[in-house]
């Protein structure tokens, strides 16, 4: 079942799609991409679910990668490496086309308007994300106390995230988040 | 006319090819974490001067507007200004390739041992943080757009929030229903 090529065919479809939705940036398709793998298609639990995007926040790069452990989750290495190219192919072959014509319609009243237009509903969308995930990963009152603290000061200073992700990270392995 | 004077103003500095394009987009790509935009602007804007100030905000403007993930598009643009075709899949697949590569190795760790001793506890509290980060991305985003345009703009991050969130349609319907009444909504205030 693993790596067939109905389930790799399947996966390229669905990122296809949702790279070209992905208004607002892959945050903004957490909760489609949650919808798609722990609800309709049985890749994984809510639970895991919550820990691969943990793993995608922990590791270094684009927040993009979360669609590449979906992939990796639901088929292991073609999986990842087609729901990778799938998610980014169709919007960057977009952004290659549009880049040029967008430098004539920039002045444009209905470009800001597209702009100003999308900008709420992505924003709509991360906030989704986050009760999603929150929903997903806060499973007692210590976990929800990490999510709030996190949320306080990553929006409130300019300490590097990751400080907040090692302390957390930490806290559980000294076992008080158990 | 117009869009040719924007292109060579675009690489008055320097043009750098598509090895240069692959090796900086690396580099972009191992530095960041929970989101890389702002090693782009550094890396971009003030080491290698490929862009001015202006430059990088405009292209990214437009690459937050198209879909896809913004930092892969910016990698798209400025790879293809410099270097076109070649060089737009060169700045893509540097950006990528490590992150993948590290992702994965994570990933493979965590399957193997996952379940071993406190480590499900510690992936639990980072799984907690992770989406502390994403609701202060979520609030970062909404309160500039709240102040400026709390009637125009406030109801569509509702509505996609009670679509998407809590009714759990799929995202296509949301998008379809609200995008168009929010751009009409953005048009409309202009005037």
């Amino acid at each position: 079942m693993k790596n067939s090529p109905a389930l790799l065919g399947d996966l390229a479809v669905q990122f296809m799609i949702l790279s070209l939705v992905a208004f607002g940036g892959a945050n903004a398709v957490v909760p489609e991409l949650h919808r798609l793998s722990v609800t309709l298609r049985h890749w994984m639990t809510d639970a895991e679910f919550a820990n691969l995007f943990a793993i995608a926040q922990a590791a270094p790069g684009p927040n993009v990668m979360i669609a590449t452990l979906v992939g990796w989750k639901a088929a292991g290495l073609p999986g990842a490496l087609v729901a990778t190219v799938a998610m980014c192919a169709p919007s960057c072959l977009l952004t290659y086309f549009a880049a040029r014509a967008w430098e004539r319609w920039r002045e444009t009243r209905w470009r800001a308007a597209i702009g100003a237009g999308l900008a709420p509903v992505t924003v709509g969308l991360v906030v989704a994300s986050a009760w999603l995930l929150a929903h997903a990963a806060d499973r007692q009152w210590r976990l929800v106390a990490v999510t709030a603290a996190t949320a306080i000061v990553v929006y409130a200073t300019k300490l590097n995230p990751l400080w907040c992700l090692a302390a957390a990270a930490g806290l559980g392995l000294a076992g008080v988040l158990g | 006319m117009n869009s040719d004077m924007q292109s060579s103003d675009f690489s008055q500095t320097d043009s750098p090819g598509a090895a240069a394009l692959f090796l900086a987009f690396l580099g972009v790509g191992l530095s960041g974490f929970g989101g890389v935009l702002p090693f782009a602007r550094r890396m971009l804007v003030e080491r290698r001067a490929w862009l001015s100030e202006t430059q990088f905000a405009e292209t990214l403007a437009l690459c937050q507007t198209l879909p896809g993930p913004n930092i892969v598009n910016v990698s798209v643009v400025v790879g293809s200004r410099f270097a076109g075709a070649l060089g737009a899949l060169a700045a893509v697949t540097g950006l990528m390739a490590a992150p993948v590569a590290i992702v994965l190795v994570l990933a493979t760790l965590y399957g193997r041992y996952g379940a071993v001793g406190r480590l499900p506890e510690m992936i639990a509290g980072l799984g907690a943080a992770a989406c502390g980060l994403v609701a202060a991305t979520a609030a970062k985003m909404a309160l500039p757009i709240v102040r400026k345009r709390p009637v125009t703009a406030a109801p569509f991050i509702v509505a996609a929030f009670v679509g998407v969130g809590l009714m759990r349609l799929p995202l296509v319907w949301v998008l379809a229903a609200l995008a168009p009444l929010s751009i009409a909504a953005a048009w409309g205030r202009k005037g």
